[in-house]
Parts: structure tokens; sequence; C-alpha cells
């Protein structure tokens, strides 16, 4: 198994175990901590309780079906995850998505953004001692989970984009429901930063804490908030926009003094950024169009005419029994997830199935910093640590 | 793929070909993303040429995805994508390892990120890399045998 080299050795100091199964880990994670008395001498992370194979499964699925799978990465942001897998098949394909399934995509990848950072927030704090901004946090997200189940059929692992658009035709009057969540939350946001953002308490527990210099985070490769509170202002949706993000009016928070503090106010900030592209795709979603690409052989055709017309019943048999398949070559997609920089690198080999998916993962990239910012600290700043980076446990292993 | 004398007038290509011209096997254009093979010998050197020369800046390595072609010799490739933050510019790089050997330097000197990367792929695949500074599995336990992401290891695991 997994051990820390002792520094100082064996009488001087203890070596504790935080995790697999620990409240604060955010996951099945464990942090080996090498400890003189509350101070961190050294750390090791080990990894792996969560590896469940997926990047292997998705080599014996077909393309459409891989889809299924990628949900339950990163768990805490299903469509991000759905998003990112179908740009890359469709950028291998050269697909072109009709501009109301983008924006629809864009209306929801922003939801979930919001969504993510409402766990991330509540279990922060709970973590911190400020129990009640994580029943309120809950509360808010209750209210998406409800606009995905509208959508999708499912709360969590909505499966909702497919390659060429949406799986379905969102249901009518779904906008009136987004409306009301964007005419709510800003004010639910105002309740969080007023229990927080001046707290004597949570300023105490989190400036300072978990510092990250920008040099090493772009070594590190760590990305999204966690980067972007130490003073690096990249964004995939601004540096490589995708799905229309260019057509949409938004600020990217930056902070510079990458600790704690810096990555909440990151977050908190983009929470309210991320409403006002909701408020703006809700203005530029047509209110008819086509939620899927024509793309006969690789979009199944609508249902009735496969129940009337012979070559949609051929397409249709087609592309559930064969699959579709792209050209050789491979594609790496990014997008901007509520974590960071996540990616799908897919290798085709030109047949149904995807030869190679990897998927990268912002937490799993992101974690490897948690050694510099826990070492020569105090076990409970570990705990702030953790939680400040984010950290999905199912995009870490696959 | 494009026409390859539109390529060679890039940027990225004409730097690297100016600097050392026999690294680059192959060059590549495929739904807009450049990709450089390169000879497996002359990975590391060109790592340290893309990340400290100003005008390529290449700082920020998003990550190293192994993929197995079983049983195309050479048949290990290792795929480099690396991100410019500066210019907002994207650049693959690409090395491919034979079966019998696959072996690599490591570029963790070069962008420590590549740490845990580099032991995702031996934990996966079976590639090693010289100069890691801890290279070990990473998601499997440590008495694991077999490298499931090979091709010849079946999905449904070793029962």
């Amino acid at each position: 198994m997994t051990t820390v080299q002792t520094a100082i050795g064996p009488e001087k100091t203890m070596v504790l175990n935080m995790g697999p199964q620990h409240p604060s880990t955010h996951g099945v994670l464990r942090v080996l901590l090498e400890l003189d008395g509350e101070n961190i001498i050294k750390a090791g992370v080990d990894i792996g309780y969560l590896h469940t194979g997926i990047e292997k499964t998705a080599e014996a699925l077909t393309y459409s079906q891989a889809i299924t799978i990628t949900d339950r990465m990163d768990y805490l942001a299903p469509l991000s995850n759905n998003l990112v897998y179908c740009l890359a098949v469709e950028k291998l394909l050269g697909l072109e998505v009709p501009k109301r399934a983008q924006y629809i995509r864009v209306l929801l990848t922003e939801l979930t953004r919001i969504g993510s950072h409402l766990v991330w927030l509540g279990t922060h704090a709970i973590d911190l001692g400020a129990m009640s901004v994580f029943l309120y946090c809950f509360r808010e997200r209750e209210e998406l989970l409800k606009i995905f189940e509208l959508v999708s059929g499912q709360r969590m692992m909505t499966s909702y984009f497919r390659i060429g658009g949406l799986a379905l035709e969102p249901p009518v009057g779904w906008t009136d429901h987004v409306q009301r969540i964007v005419q709510r939350f800003p004010s639910r946001f105002d309740e969080y930063e007023e229990l927080l953002t001046k707290n004597r308490i949570w300023i105490g527990r989190t400036q300072g804490v978990g510092i990250l210099k920008a040099e090493d985070a772009i070594a590190m490769g760590v990305s999204g908030p966690s980067l972007r509170g130490s003073g690096v202002d990249y964004d995939v949706r601004k540096y490589f926009p995708y799905s229309s993000y260019d057509e949409f009016d938004f600020q990217v928070p930056v902070r510079t003094e990458g600790d704690c503090y810096a990555r909440y106010m990151c977050r908190v900030l983009e929470m309210r950024e991320s409403l006002k592209i909701v408020r703006q795709a809700l203005e530029k979603i047509p209110p008819e169009g086509p939620v899927k690409a024509d793309a006969p052989g690789i979009v199944p055709p609508q249902r009735e005419m496969m129940k009337t017309e012979m070559e949609a019943l051929i397409y249709h048999f087609k592309i559930f029994t064969e699959g579709f398949a792209p050209p050789a070559g491979e594609v790496y997609q990014r997008i901007e997830s509520p974590r960071g920089e996540l990616a799908c690198f897919i290798a085709s080999d030109g047949s149904p199935k995807p030869y190679r998916m990897k998927v990268r993962a912002p937490s799993f990239v992101n974690l490897q910093a948690l050694q510099k910012m826990v070492e020569g600290h105090l076990v409970a700043d570990a705990i702030a640590s953790i939680g400040t980076l984010d950290i999905v446990l199912g995009e870490i292993d696959r | 793929m494009t026409d390859t004398s539109d390529l060679e007038q890039n940027p990225i290509v004409a730097k690297i070909r100016a600097w050392r011209p026999e690294a680059v096997a192959e060059v590549n254009l495929f739904r807009g993303e450049l990709t450089l093979v390169i000879y497996r010998e002359h990975l590391r050197p060109l790592a340290d040429f893309l990340r400290t020369e100003p005008d390529m800046a290449f700082t920020f390595l998003s990550d190293v995805t192994g993929v197995d072609r079983f049983p195309i010799e050479p048949r290990f490739e290792l795929n480099y994508h690396l991100l410019a933050l500066s210019r907002r510019q994207i650049v693959r790089l690409r090395v491919r390892l034979p079966g019998n050997d696959p072996v690599t330097q490591s570029v963790v000197p070069v962008w420590p990120t590549a740490n845990w990367h580099e032991r995702e792929i031996f934990d996966l695949f079976g590639i090693r890399f010289e100069g890691h500074p801890d290279l070990r599995r990473i998601f499997l336990p440590d008495d694991w045998e077999g490298f499931p992401l090979r091709k010849d290891y079946p999905v449904e695991g070793p029962r």
C-alpha cells in the first residue's frame, strides 16, 4: 500500500490516514498525513477507490451508447460531461449543431455550473463549521434539479445531450421555470454572502490558507477557479469558445491572493455570472426550431418519420444496430467545467466504437497541487484546502 | 489532412524544424488541430525548448494520453497536449513506442503536472517513464497484474 517516507522519524511523528471514508474528503479520497502534533510534515495522496474502468468500457460501446457512461464521472455536473463528449464526437464528425440546441446547451450547462458550485459552497462551508449554508445551498439546488428532471426526466444523470443536439425537445413552458430561478437566485446568493463574505470566522479559516502561487499552479496544470484565484485568467469559454459562448456577454472573475478566500470569491461571482448567461440564453433561444442536426445516418430520424418513411426506418435501424462510423483521426475537445479544463480526447479508427476515449478530468490534475498546499501547515487547514479545490472523485478515478 | 506544404509555413512547425529538423517524423492537421509526431529520443529536449523558448512559451501541459494500437507496430502512442497561455495557442506532440520496449523519458522536470498523468499511463498501459520521481500505480492496487487499457486485456476483467 502507499506509505509516506517519514522525514523526522517514527518516534517524533505520527502518520494519520485521512480517508478513504471521511466526511470532508468529498468522496473516497485517502490523504496520508505525517504529523508533528497538528503540523503536517509530509502529505501523500492515494486515489483509485472509485476507479470503475469508464474509459475501457467506452471502447466496448458505440458512440451514442457511450454518452450514458459520461454522466457518472463528474457526478456533480453531469451535463458538462455530456457536453464535452458530444462536442468531441461532433468535432470528429465535422457536424454542425443547430443554434437553438446550442443555446439550450449553454443554458443548461450554466445551470449545472450553479448547481455544482452550490454543492461546493455548501460542503466547503459545513466542513469549516458554517452548517446553515449547506442547507440553504441545497434548497436552491433542489430548484435546479427540478429543471433537469423537467427537461430530461432525470435529476442528475441526465444524458440529455446527444450527438447532433439534444435528446428531446424540452417541454412547453420550461422557460417559465428557468425564469423563476433567474428572478429568485440573486437574493439567495446575497444571503450566502451575508453569512460568509465578511464573517470573521470564515475569513480566519480561509484567508492566507492553502496558498497556491500562479507559477506553481500553471506548472501543476491547475485550471478553473483554483487557477483564477491565483491570478491567471484562463477560462476555456473565453480562450477557446464552444457552443456559441462567444455570443454571450459575461465576465470571468479573477483574484490574485491565491488563498481559499480568493477561490471562494471567484466561485461565488461565477455563480452570478452564470445567471447572467442564463438570462441572455432565455432571450436568445428561438421558440421553435430543430434541436437536432439534420444528419441522416448519424442523428436518428423523428419517430413519426421512422414509422411512415422507408428511408427513415432504414436509417433508424442502422444507427441503433451498427452505429455510425466517424472518420479515422484524433480530436481533443476542451470545455470549462465548474472545476476547470475538462477535455475529451477521442481516437477513432473509423469503426462505430471509440478506439480510445480519454477524459482529462480537472479534479485529477488539480488534486496534485494538494500536497504543496498542505505541507507545512495545520491539519485544520488541510480540510479547507481539500474543500477549496472542489474535487469530485468520480472524475479523478474514472 | 491538408496539403503539407502549408503546414511547413505554420510558425510552430517552422520553429521546431529550424531548431532540430530530424526531431519531426510527421506533421498533420485534422479538424483544425495541429499534431507533430516526434521521435522519442527528441521528446525531452523538445519539451524543454517549447516551454522555455520565448515565442513558444508552452508552459501549460493540459494532458498526456496513451493509446494502444495493438497489433500495429509501433504499438503505443503518447499524445501531449500543450497550451501557450500568452498566445492562446495549442499544439499536440505525439510519440510512438514499440511494444517490446515501451519506455520514454519523463517530462516531469519540464511540466510537473505530468507526474500523475505518467503514473496513470504506467498503471493502465505499462509504459515506463525514465526519470519520473515516483513511478508507481495510481488507481489499481500495487500488487495488480496486467495493464487494463491494453487492447489484449479483456474488458470484463481478469476473471
